[in-house]
C-alpha cells in the first residue's frame, strides 16, 4: 500500500500552485468573474502552453503528459484552493474521458486540441425535468440520412459560455428512463439550431440553458449510440475530481477559519482559546481528513470493475458533500459577521463547497446510488 | 391543561385574517413574489396601514398606542402575518429604541420619538456592534467626549465605527452605545445615545454580504456633535439600556410563524419537483424524511414557545428560555433553506440577482422558486451569527439556568 506521489505528480503540483499563487489570487479572481465573459482566456492559454497542464491525464502517444485520474486529482485540488472557474474538469476530465473510453473515431484529434487549449468542451447532459438521473432524457436524436437531428433541453451546462463544443445525451431509443438508448454526441456549439441562454451562478462559473431545434449532426459526431455505462464511467471520473477540488476548497475553509480564530480577539482573548470553538475546529478537521481518505480511494478505485468503481465514488460523493456542508457552515459560523461579507474570501469557498454538494448528484442521490450497489436494488 | 383557542380568540383569528386579506397592498406582494428588493418604501407603506389601524405596535402601552391585547392575541397576530406572508414590521423603531425610550427616557424624548416611530416617520438603525466588538459587545470603543460648542451648549463628540448595521442605508436616526468613560470598568462607562444619521461626520458604507444583498453596512462616526438631550438614561448607564433592549430582541425570534409557511412551501415545491425515479419529490422517502423531521422540530420549538406564552400570561415575563428559542428557532430556519436548495436541484445554481429576468425569446431558466433558493440559504447563516451568536446563547443557558 502507498499513498505517496511520484515525483512527476509532485512537481505537476508544485507547478500548478505556483502559477496559481502568481496569476490566481482572490482580488483578480473577483474582477475576472465579474468581468462580460466570466473567466480569462489567458489563464487557459497558459495551462496549455505555459504549463502543459490540459494534457495531464492523457497519453504521451497523444502528446500527453502521461499521466491519468491522479494527476487530474492534483490539478482539482490545486483548482479548489484557488477557486479556479475554468473549465478543466468538463473539457480535460470529462472531454478527454468520452475521448479516452469510447472507440470514437477523431479521439485522437479533440485530445490534441484538447492539449493546445483549442478545444473547451462543456458537457450538457442535465436536463430541466431529470434531477440527477443521467438517463432521464427528453432530448432525442433521431436518424437522417447519414447523420442525426437533435431536439431538447440541457439545463444548468457549467463552462457552455466558453466553450467550443458540447458533449450531448440524447435518446436514440427507449422511453425516457430507460438505460438503454443513450446516446452521446460531441458537436460544435455554433450549429445551426443551438440555442444557448447564458447566466452566471452562485459560486462565480457560468452555465448555459442549452436547447437544440432540429440541429442537424454529422455521423462522425456520434460518440455512443447506446452509452450510458461509458456516461456513468466519465461522470464518475468526473465526481472524483470534484471530490479533489472540494478537498481544496474545504482546506482553505479549514486553515482560513484557524488563522482567523487565532487572531480574533473577545473578551480580550484570541477566540481559538475557547474550548467550544476548538472542539468545532478539531471536527471540521475531523471532516476534512475524511473526504480526502475517500477522495483518494475513489480515485484509485476507478479503474475497478464498473460496480465497485460506482460504490467506491458514491461513497466518495457522500462523505464529500457532508464534509462539504459541516465545513462551510463552521467556518461561516466562526467567521461571524466576517464570513457573511462578500469582501472576505471564505464566504466564496463556502459558496463553491455549497455548489459541489449538488454538482453530479446530492448526498441523497449517492446514498441511494450506494444502496442499491451495495445490497442490491429493491424490488 | 388546555391547547385550544378560546371562541374569542377563534374570532380575534378571523378579525385580523380578515383584515390582512382587505388591506395587505397587492404591488407588494407581487414584489415579494418575484423576489424584488424592496425599497424603503415598501416597508413603510404597511407600517403605515397598520399604524392607522392601531395595530403597527402591539406591545407598546395602550395610552401610547399599543393594542392591550393578551400574550395569546399578540402571538395570534404574528402568526396570521407569517401566514400571510406581510413584510415585517422592522424591530429597531417599534420594537427596540422605543421600549429603551419609554423606560428611560425624558419627556421631552417621548414626545419627540415615540408618536414619530409610531407612524412610521422616523427610520432607525442600531448602532451596537464594532469591529473589535461583537459578542464581546460590552468591549465596544466607539468615543463619546462631553465638549461645549459655540453655541455654549454642551454635546458629546463621538468618534469611532460600527458594523452590521442593518438597513442603515435608509435610517433617519440610530440608537448608539458609546463609550463616555474610559477609565471605568467596561460595562460600566456606556452611554446611549440617539444620533441624527444626518449630523456631519456620519457616513454609512455599504456591506454587500454573500447572497449579493445590501442588508447591512458600516456607520463611520468622525467628530459628530450630538447634543447631550440625546442621550437616554444616565451617563455612564447604557449598558442598563442595552441589556434591557436585548430582553426585547429576543421575543419572536423563534420565528414559528414564519417556518411553518416555509414549511408549506416547501411542501408545495416537492410536490411539483421530481425526484430521480420521475416521481414527485415528496414521495421519495428520504427527502420525505427529512421533512417530517424539520417538521417535529418546528413542532418542539412551537410547544416551546406556547409554554413560554402561558408562562408570560401568568405574569412571569419573558426569561431565559428566550436564547432556547433563539438557538432552536434559528436552526430550524436554515435547516428549511437546506432542503429548499436541495429541492431545486441544478437549478440552485443559477444566479439572477442583477440579472434580466426574462428576455424575449429566452429559454427560461428553471422553477421560480429556485432562483432564491441559493442566496437564501446562504442569507440564513448570519441568523445563527447576530443577536448574540447560538454560542453566546448557549453561555447563557450554561450560566442562567444551569447554573454552571
Amino acid at each position: 500500500m502507498d499513498f505517496s506521489f511520484s515525483e512527476e505528480q509532485s512537481m505537476l503540483r508544485d507547478t500548478v500552485a505556483s502559477y496559481l499563487q502568481d496569476k490566481y489570487d482572490f482580488e483578480t479572481r473577483r474582477k475576472a468573474i465579474r468581468s462580460e465573459s466570466g473567466w480569462r482566456p489567458e489563464v487557459w492559454k497558459a495551462f496549455a502552453e505555459e504549463l502543459g497542464i490540459l494534457g495531464a491525464p492523457f497519453s504521451e502517444e497523444h502528446g500527453g503528459l502521461g499521466g491519468g485520474a491522479i494527476d487530474n486529482m492534483i490539478v482539482m485540488e490545486e483548482f479548489g484552493k484557488a477557486l479556479v472557474v475554468e473549465p478543466y474538469l468538463s473539457t480535460v476530465v470529462i472531454g478527454g474521458g468520452f475521448m479516452k473510453h469510447s472507440s470514437y473515431a477523431g479521439a485522437g484529434e479533440v485530445i490534441g486540441r484538447i492539449i493546445e487549449g483549442g478545444a473547451v468542451i462543456s458537457f450538457a447532459y442535465a436536463e430541466p425535468q431529470g434531477r440527477y438521473n443521467l438517463a432521464d432524457l427528453k432530448t432525442t436524436a433521431k436518424k437522417d440520412g447519414g447523420g442525426w437531428v437533435l431536439n431538447g433541453q440541457k439545463a444548468v451546462v457549467i463552462g457552455a459560455p466558453w466553450a467550443t463544443h458540447l458533449i450531448v445525451t440524447a435518446r436514440t431509443g427507449g422511453a425516457q428512463r430507460d438505460a438503454g438508448g443513450v446516446g452521446v454526441f460531441l458537436i460544435e456549439k455554433g450549429l445551426l439550431g443551438v440555442a444557448t441562454r447564458d447566466y452566471p451562478t452562485v459560486d462565480g462559473q457560468r452555465a448555459s440553458e442549452v436547447s437544440f431545434e432540429n440541429v442537424s449532426v454529422p455521423a462522425s459526431a456520434l460518440i455512443s449510440e447506446d452509452g450510458l455505462a461509458l456516461v456513468e464511467k466519465v461522470t464518475d471520473e468526473a465526481i472524483a475530481a470534484l471530490c479533489a477540488e472540494a478537498v481544496g476548497v474545504q482546506r482553505k475553509l479549514h486553515e482560513g477559519t484557524l488563522e482567523y480564530t487565532r487572531q480574533r480577539k473577545q473578551f480580550g482573548v484570541p477566540i481559538a482559546s475557547f474550548q467550544v470553538l476548538q472542539h468545532r475546529m478539531v471536527d471540521m478537521f475531523m471532516a476534512m481528513e475524511q473526504a480526502v481518505s475517500m477522495t483518494y480511494m475513489a480515485t484509485i478505485k476507478l479503474t475497478e470493475s464498473d460496480a465497485e468503481r460506482a460504490k467506491a465514488i458514491s461513497a466518495a460523493k457522500v462523505q464529500v458533500g457532508r464534509s462539504n456542508k459541516f465545513i462551510g457552515q463552521n467556518a461561516i459560523q466562526l467567521f461571524g459577521g466576517m464570513g457573511m461579507t462578500d469582501e472576505v474570501s471564505i464566504g466564496h469557498y463556502f459558496k463553491r463547497a455549497t455548489m459541489i454538494e449538488g454538482q453530479f448528484g446530492s448526498v441523497d442521490h449517492h446514498l441511494k446510488r450506494y444502496e442499491d450497489l451495495s445490497f442490491g436494488v429493491a424490488a | 391543561m388546555n391547547l385550544d383557542f378560546s371562541p374569542e380568540e377563534a374570532a380575534f383569528r378571523d378579525e385580523v385574517r380578515r383584515f390582512i386579506a382587505e388591506n395587505y397592498p397587492p404591488h407588494l406582494r407581487g414584489k415579494q413574489e418575484e423576489g424584488e428588493e424592496l425599497a424603503k418604501d415598501d416597508f413603510l407603506l404597511w407600517h403605515r396601514i397598520l399604524a392607522k389601524q392601531g395595530w403597527v405596535a402591539p406591545s407598546w402601552p395602550k395610552s401610547l398606542g399599543g393594542t392591550g391585547w393578551t400574550p395569546t392575541q399578540k402571538y395570534i397576530w404574528s402568526e396570521e402575518q407569517a401566514r400571510a406572508e406581510t413584510i415585517p414590521i422592522l424591530p429597531f423603531g417599534i420594537g427596540m429604541v422605543s421600549p429603551v425610550i419609554m423606560a428611560f427616557g425624558d419627556d421631552e424624548q417621548k414626545a419627540k420619538f415615540l408618536p414619530a416611530t409610531y407612524n412610521g416617520d422616523i427610520w432607525w438603525c442600531q448602532g451596537y456592534s464594532e469591529p473589535g466588538a461583537g459578542s464581546d459587545l460590552a468591549g465596544l470603543s466607539t468615543r463619546a467626549e462631553r465638549i461645549k460648542g459655540d453655541d455654549d451648549k454642551e454635546y458629546y463628540l463621538v468618534n469611532g465605527q460600527k458594523t452590521w448595521t442593518t438597513l442603515a442605508q435608509y435610517a433617519d436616526w440610530g440608537f448608539f452605545l458609546v463609550r463616555t468613560d474610559p477609565t471605568a470598568k467596561k460595562q460600566e462607562g456606556i452611554s446611549f445615545l440617539l444620533i441624527d444619521m444626518k449630523t456631519p461626520g456620519v457616513t454609512v458604507r455599504p456591506l454587500i454580504t454573500i447572497d449579493g444583498g445590501h442588508e447591512v453596512n458600516e456607520v463611520f462616526l468622525e467628530n459628530v456633535k450630538v447634543p447631550v438631550e440625546n442621550r437616554v438614561g444616565d451617563e455612564n448607564k447604557g449598558w442598563t439600556c442595552a441589556k434591557f433592549l436585548l430582553a426585547h430582541e429576543r421575543s419572536g425570534i423563534a420565528g414559528v410563524a414564519r417556518s411553518k409557511r416555509g414549511i408549506e412551501r416547501l411542501r408545495e415545491i416537492a410536490s411539483t419537483e421530481l425526484a430521480d425515479d420521475g416521481g414527485k419529490l415528496i414521495d421519495d422517502p428520504i427527502f420525505k424524511r427529512k421533512v417530517a423531521e424539520l417538521e417535529i422540530d418546528l413542532a418542539a420549538l412551537e410547544y416551546t414557545e406556547l409554554r413560554t406564552l402561558a408562562g408570560e400570561s401568568a405574569g412571569k415575563g419573558p426569561g431565559v428560555e428566550s436564547s432556547l428559542l433563539k438557538i432552536k428557532g434559528t436552526e430550524v430556519g436554515q435547516r428549511l433553506t437546506e432542503l429548499v436548495l436541495e429541492a431545486a436541484g441544478h437549478y440552485g445554481a443559477p444566479y439572477f440577482r442583477g440579472f434580466p429576468a426574462e428576455g424575449g425569446n429566452a429559454l427560461p431558466i428553471g422553477p421560480e422558486f429556485a432562483h432564491r433558493a441559493a442566496p437564501t440559504y446562504f442569507n440564513m447563516r448570519k441568523t445563527s451569527i447576530f443577536g448574540g451568536s447560538n454560542e453566546i446563547q448557549r453561555n447563557i443557558i450554561a450560566k442562567m439556568v444551569l447554573g454552571l
